[in-house]
């Protein structure tokens, strides 16, 4: 195999396979992947720091343990790309802020460690918002990522590195991190593949907190089934997380391959009213109906359900997670790693050197939502903002109880809008946070979601298509999703990221 | 307006709130696994007793040590607290370069242990119970050290070095309700009050409990108001306390100070204080009226901590016997009077007592030894009995070579003079410096011929039937053998030379 492009467009499962057999090499499937790395990340600029090293060593390693009759991990050798908000001991990690620039964490998150462990070489470590705080990686304080089917839009956020990597067939497999539709809504407007697992799912230990109790790290990828592939690997239990959930997951792969065979008969498919029609565009909703048809004439039941509390969810999403942001990002402060600056003029306590790194390390919207979570937690307000809040999500999590009374899985659009150009929202944050109307809900109930490609807007956009399930029953997820994309593979008789545009390769 | 205590409390009803901070001797911190210098692990440096979790590092999340929350229910059980049947932890957010996470990790509104009390004994035997508010865990800070100002003071400071092995260390803090009714008696609850916790602590053996060391840390709330029916007055908090003797001194002078402010017309300022250990005063530290908003909130990285039923039982069931009830039974066993006992509690010689009984010696003989011989060397070396160098094992053997006889309590006090002066065990310093009772007739007969042959006058008498002037030959071969030779042979002895 020694045509680069066939390697690259190869989905992990075949890759992982074609490694199996021995077909290929991991050290030449890893250094395919670093050459297209400097072929098109000038134009998308979907890695902050490419660690081709590293990535080598470990594929070699991967290799030699092969040649030897090792038994391996089913994707041992297959590279895979790191958001960077996930810490990676030895390596940069910056979460998208010049107040990490040049940090290098001595210790590995729970989640690399098993990267490790199962063989996957880390090609490096992808762009996102800062401290995942945006929803178009235009808030990344190294510049933004853009989106392969247009580089002039934007690419989702803020796990736009990791969305666009894949997208862009740098890497066919990466981890995002979703605190409110940060690994949904990205693969939506990139037509890739993402999953925001069940709240405790996958370890949160090494992830740099944003909400701690809406975070959560999962799979990118092209293909449903290399999603659930990669959760196998990162997911269970870890006594490091005391969130974690204890009991053993069962294989999502197989959950997979099962729903591979596109038979949804007495699926139930719950519509969720409240996440469709106004604000969403026709060319979105079209091919929403699209997806819903095939899932029809799949043998699935489709049923409407309200949820009537979510049209809170966005409020109290804005209070919840900039409270939990305001005492997560306190530790930044220049005391001890990171950036630090001292104050131009007069005396250089410690206080006044922490208001001068901080003031210089945060971006505009990393301040924002600090100050207003630090109001929201005041004295005097903590029960009207954070308390209320709270409340809601109480309600949300009712709705999503009752409507999995009614559905197996429930559906809407992933975004409202197919990928927008750049600057278009930058200046009216209510409209960027709208962007993660249909995502949030999933965040503030711990249940897990899916986005996976339904088609291409009327802009000739791709679309995402999300599923929810109730928690702890990813698998659905796994099963609904891979039929949905077999049938809908069937109709295209191409996956859709074959249509997007050839990316100009440079020397 | 200066004010006597004497004075104050004669016309001023004093209300008293303390909070003690212990560190628990857990192995490894509150929630983190680096070793925690409260549990036994020396830190040869700085910053050694660290993992990305007690530093705070991006990503880095807390795990509950559950050893720390039985130690915490057992101090909840033990000052007849009710236990949480689930509790959370929150958030404490303020900037300081000790707490690495800038928050300090802490139960807020919902401790794992409250409504409880404690009966505290007072040296004369009265009993005063102190009511507990509540009990909860929370995480120790790292450690300031300011280098270039006067004293170690942050005023004048060139710079601050931070050290965080202490951060993480797992703390519980009790917090009273305020204690009325104390009267005159109020420095003396205060300092027997923080005692008994410290007594406590090592009874149930949740930590070293070292005043010293800093285990165990009292912030003392002292206000007064003009009668018991007054409402209370306001409060001001002296922290950090860190000695029974400073803790009834704060008091002390806090009542006073507040009684001239008060007699003046003027107002007590709620604020923090300091205690000055050198003039035994207290000075404002800051003032609470301005004091940071917190901004509590549930702290979202750990799962509620919900003890069930059955391990509170369990932990009930197996906690040790406290001290309060030791000191009953063994003043039961050992059939000492209520004063003897409560000079021994107040000696701080129970357990060295205990110990001395346990090697053998009648508590009748142990309590002599310490109460006696030893308290009277210790006060002379200004130190405490505990750090005498002499072991109760020691006071133990010493005791049986007096009850077998070999020697008596003159010579055992020569025999614990050179076990004091380091010379050995009493056997090897009995040995070494010969001291024996001689029991062996043939070197005490050459001694009492060679008195009877110098005293021809006296052995005349005797041998006359006047007994009278035995106890002249007696004394002399007494002197003669240093004292070594058992009194009532020599005179057997005497008796039989003489009549032969």
């Amino acid at each position: 195999m020694g045509d680069h492009a066939d390697l690259l467009r190869l989905s992990a499962a075949d890759l992982a396979a074609a490694l199996t057999a021995g077909e290929v090499s991991s050290v030449e499937a890893t250094r395919a992947h670093l050459d297209r790395i400097s072929a098109v990340d000038d134009d998308v600029h979907a890695f902050l720091h490419v660690n081709s090293e590293e990535a080598l060593a470990s594929a070699g390693a991967v290799d030699d343990a092969r040649s030897a009759g090792e038994t391996l991990h089913p994707l041992a050798g297959v590279p895979i790309a790191v958001k960077d908000v996930v810490v990676t001991k030895g390596q940069v990690t910056t979460a998208g802020s010049k107040m990490l620039e040049n940090w290098v964490p001595p210790y590995d998150a729970t989640l690399v460690t098993r990267l490790r462990e199962a063989g996957l070489p880390i090609l490096g470590k992808t762009n996102m918002d800062e401290f995942a705080m945006g929803s178009s990686t235009e808030h990344s304080a190294y510049g933004p990522t853009r989106n392969p089917w247009d580089l002039g839009r934007i690419p989702g956020g803020s796990g736009g590195g990791s969305a666009a990597a894949v997208a862009a067939f740098e890497a066919p497999l990466a981890i995002g991190t979703d605190t409110g539709g940060s690994i949904r809504q990205p693969a939506a407007v990139t037509g890739t593949v993402g999953v925001k697992p069940t709240y405790g799912s996958v370890s949160r230990y090494g992830l740099i907190a944003l909400a701690s109790s809406l975070d959560q790290a999962g799979p990118c990828s092209r293909t449903v089934l290399d999603a659930a592939l990669l959760h196998d690997v990162i997911g269970g239990h870890d006594p490091r997380d005391s969130t974690s959930l204890p009991e053993a997951a069962p294989s999502y792969a197989e959950a997979a391959r099962q729903g591979a065979t596109g038979d949804l008969s007495g699926i139930r498919v719950g519509v969720v009213t409240e996440l469709g029609g106004e604000g969403y565009e026709p060319g979105v909703r079209a091919s929403f109906q699209a997806a819903l048809a095939a899932l029809t004439a799949a043998g699935a039941d489709i049923v409407e359900v309200s949820c009537p509390s979510f049209s809170a969810a966005l409020a109290a999403y804005y209070l919840i997670l900039p409270s939990e942001a305001s005492s997560n990002l306190a530790k930044f402060d220049g005391m001890r790693y990171g950036l630090r600056v001292e104050p131009g003029d007069g005396p250089a306590t410690a206080e006044r050197v922490m208001a001068a790194t901080r003031g210089a390390g945060f971006g505009d919207e990393v301040k924002r939502r600090i100050i207003l979570g630090t109001y929201a937690l005041s004295a005097g307000y903590y029960d009207a903002y954070y308390g209320s809040a709270q409340k809601v999500r109480t309600l949300i999590q009712r709705d999503f109880a009752a409507a999995f009374e009614q559905a197996d899985v429930l559906v809407s659009p992933t975004a409202p809008t197919t990928a927008f150009p750049f600057g278009a929202k930058l200046d009216d944050p209510l409209a960027m946070y709208l962007n993660d109307v249909a995502t949030i809900p999933a965040n503030l109930a711990g249940v897990p979601g899916m986005s996976l490609p339904s088609g291409l807007s009327d802009d000739g956009l791709p679309v995402g298509f999300q599923l929810l399930a109730p928690a702890r029953q990813d698998a659905r997820l796994y099963t609904v999703g891979a039929a949905l994309e077999t049938l809908l593979l069937d109709d295209w008789g191409a996956p859709l990221l074959s249509r997007a545009p050839e990316l100009e390769v440079k020397a | 307006m200066s004010v006597t205590y004497e004075d104050a409390i004669t016309r001023y009803d004093p209300v008293l709130g303390i909070e003690v901070h212990v560190e628990l001797g857990t192995r490894t911190k509150m929630f983190d696994d680096a070793p925690s210098p409260a549990g036994g692990t020396e830190p040869e440096h700085a910053n050694q007793l660290v993992t990305p979790v007690s530093l705070g590092l991006p990503g880095a999340l807390p795990v509950v040590n559950g050893t720390a929350v039985e130690y915490a229910i057992r101090i909840g059980l033990a000052l007849n607290c009710e236990i949480a049947r689930s509790c959370r932890f929150a958030r404490k957010n303020y900037f300081y370069p000790d707490i690495p996470k800038n928050f300090q990790t802490s139960q807020y509104d919902e401790p794992i242990a409250y409504e409880g009390y404690l009966d505290v004994e007072l040296a004369d035997g009265t009993v005063f119970r102190v009511e507990i508010e509540r009990a909860h865990m929370e995480e120790d800070a790292g450690k300031n050290t300011h280098v270039g100002g006067a004293d170690g003071r942050i005023h004048g400071a060139s710079h601050s070095l931070v050290d965080y092995n202490r951060a993480g260390v797992p703390l519980v803090e009790i917090v009273t309700k305020p204690i009325t009714g104390v009267g005159d008696r109020a420095p003396e609850v205060a300092r027997a009050y923080v005692q008994t916790l410290r007594d406590i602590f090592r009874a149930l053996e949740v930590s070293e409990a070292r005043m010293e060391r800093g285990n165990v840390r009292a912030d003392v709330n002292v206000s007064l108001r003009p009668t018991p029916d007054s409402p209370l007055g306001t409060r001001t908090e002296t922290k950090n306390v860190n000695s029974f003797r400073s803790i009834e001194r704060t008091v002390r002078f806090e009542i006073a100070r507040q009684a001239g402010i008060l007699d003046g017309g003027g107002s007590v300022l709620q604020e923090t204080r300091h205690f000055h250990e050198d003039d035994g005063s207290t000075s404002p530290g800051r003032v609470k009226s301005d004091a940071e908003d917190y901004r509590y909130f549930p702290e979202p990285d750990l799962v509620p901590v919900a003890p069930s039923r059955e391990w509170v039982e369990e932990i009930r069931a197996t906690l040790p016997e406290l001290p309060a009830a030791r000191r009953r039974r063994l003043q039961g066993e050992w059939g000492y009077a209520d004063a003897e006992m409560r000079d021994v509690v107040n000696a701080g010689a129970v357990e060295l007592i205990e110990a001395t009984v346990t090697a053998g010696a009648s508590p009748a003989a142990a309590r002599k030894w310490w109460m006696g011989e030893l308290a009277r060397t210790a006060k002379s070396q200004d130190v405490s009995l505990e750090e005498l160098p002499v072991t109760p094992a020691a006071i133990g053997e010493l005791q049986s070579l007096v009850d077998s006889g070999r020697i008596n309590d003159k010579l055992a006090r020569q025999v614990l003079e050179g076990v004091l002066a380091g010379e050995g065990s009493p056997e090897e310093v009995l040995t070494a410096r010969g001291l024996e009772i001689v029991s062996d007739d043939g070197p005490l007969l050459e001694v009492i011929d060679a008195t009877l042959a110098a005293q021809p006058d006296i052995v005349a008498k005797i041998k006359g039937g006047n007994l009278g002037p035995i106890g002249a030959i007696i004394g002399a071969v007494m002197k003669a053998t240093r004292g070594q030779a058992d009194a009532g042979r020599v005179r057997e002895l005497v008796m039989e030379r003489v009549q032969d």
